[in-house]
């Protein structure tokens, strides 16, 4: 070791600090600009810490079930009056979606409709929440060789949450519809009104290019509109949470932070510009 | 030989453990804990492993490796490649030039040194991502998660002291 003198050594401190400044810099308009080249190194970064990291999340989401556990003993008598008088309603509407399904049936067959493509799934575990601040994505253990491409839905039980936007072998990345970037093409439930429900990294993503004085009210359900041809049509997204001067807000139907396994959907081969926004690189 | 080589061995081991706290950190902070809100304001840990390694062992934990362990968090967590490394970088830098007086307090002015590197942090890293989202992006989510990033670093700073004496001091 070559033992510098000590205004020469500051010297090549500050000189390190200033290349190690530049080169993150440097970085960021790499990634700016080749955004397929960085996403190819996520995708092998991601994979190849997403053992470590399923291992140490193990831990939390035990912890997590049984504090779900508890909760749920504490509160068993009036869940299980809910779930009766759910139960009840549920019937009720058993007996009319069985009416209808036998009518779309029927028609069907008079209209010669060509029905849509059946969907494969795929189930993952959610092994990271990571992004902070800025941004909103969850990495699961599902990849490539699962089947699982760019562009397709995630959904959880009761609706969508995001769409895949890099895959690795064997672990993905979804951006969630809160992430400033997500952009879903979605209809109002009675008013059939289109619009874009656009995250802004809060818990309530925002609906966009409405009309203003489109027919709105809290409560109206949000489901994905299937134009532009990458997420399929008829998705349950969230609802109407309010109406305001600053836009309307959607509280999407899963709690996003409580995500444990995705379904990740393939509803066959997506054309025209969905194949385009699947592209690699094509978030960015 | 023997003896030596072993001892060699022992000594790479614990020189290892500033890093390997500051990576196996960086891991946990992104763990999903499924609280509500909590993603979004989750403490940066790694911040603090890198403010409390830098000034204590900065021989240990290179500036280089602050910025490796920077770009391995902006690879996996999503964020703009380099934004954490940039932070990381420069927290070095101020650590690294001011170390005297960051070495010489005792451990509330260390909490209070840390409250303000965060902080400048929260702001360094807002600037850099509303330039890369060419957006004034909100400033609430990034406030709170430096405010509870500094509550919770006595927790974390305990552990580091532990470590620190267990490996690196004999």
């Amino acid at each position: 070791m070559v033992r510098l003198a000590v205004p020469l050594r500051a010297l090549a401190q500050r000189f390190s600090f200033l290349l190690l400044v530049s080169s993150a810099i440097m970085l960021m308009m790499v990634g700016k600009i080749d955004a397929v080249l960085v996403e190819n190194v996520r995708a092998r970064v991601t994979d190849a810490f997403a053992p470590i990291l399923e291992a140490i999340s193990r831990p939390a989401a035990t912890t997590a079930n049984l504090v779900e556990t508890a909760n749920e003993l504490v509160d068993l008598r009036g869940e299980n009056e809910r779930l009766r008088q759910e139960n009840a309603v549920l019937l009720q509407w058993q007996q009319a979606a069985q009416r209808l399904e036998a009518e779309n049936r029927s028609l069907r067959g008079l209209l010669n409709y060509v029905p849509e493509p059946a969907a494969r799934f795929v189930t993952a575990r959610v092994v990271a929440d990571p992004g902070g601040a800025f941004v909103r994505t969850l990495v699961v253990t599902a990849g490539r060789r699962d089947g699982v491409r760019r562009g397709q839905a995630a959904l959880s039980g009761r609706g969508l949450v995001g769409r895949v936007v890099e895959v690795g072998e064997w672990s993905a990345r979804v951006l969630l519809v809160t992430d400033l970037n997500a952009r879903v093409p979605v209809v109002l439930e009675p008013s059939r009104q289109r619009a874009v429900l656009g995250g802004d990294n809060g818990d309530q993503p925002l609906l966009m290019y409405m009309p203003p004085d489109a027919p709105v009210s809290v409560g109206d359900r949000v489901t994905t509109s299937g134009h532009g041809g990458l997420i399929p049509a008829g998705l349950p997204v969230g609802v109407v949470a309010s109406v305001g001067e600053r836009g309307v807000r959607v509280a999407p139907m899963v709690d996003l932070s409580r995500v444990e396994h995705l379904q990740i959907v393939d509803f066959g081969l997506p054309g025209g510009l969905a194949a385009e926004a699947a592209a690699r690189g094509g978030m960015q | 030989m023997t003896g030596s080589f072993w001892t060699r061995v022992d000594a790479a081991g614990r020189n290892v453990a500033p890093f390997a706290v500051t990576a196996m950190l960086i891991l946990v902070a992104m763990v999903p804990l499924y609280l509500p809100g909590y993603g979004a304001v989750a403490p940066g840990l790694g911040l603090m492993a890198v403010y409390y390694w830098t000034i204590h062992r900065p021989d240990l934990l290179r500036p280089a490796f602050s910025f490796g362990l920077g770009v391995m968090q902006d690879l996996l967590g999503g964020t703009p490649l380099g934004s954490t490394a940039l932070v990381y970088v420069l927290v070095c830098w101020l650590i690294l030039t001011r170390r005297r007086f960051f070495l010489s307090t005792g451990f509330t002015m260390l909490w209070v040194g840390f409250g303000l590197v965060v902080l400048g942090a929260a702001a360094v890293s807002w600037v850099s991502h509303s330039i890369l989202q060419v957006a004034l992006l909100p400033v609430a989510p990034v406030l709170v998660q430096a405010l509870l990033t500094a509550a919770l670093f006595p927790l974390f700073a305990w552990l580091f002291i532990k470590v620190h004496r267990a490996f690196l001091q004999v």
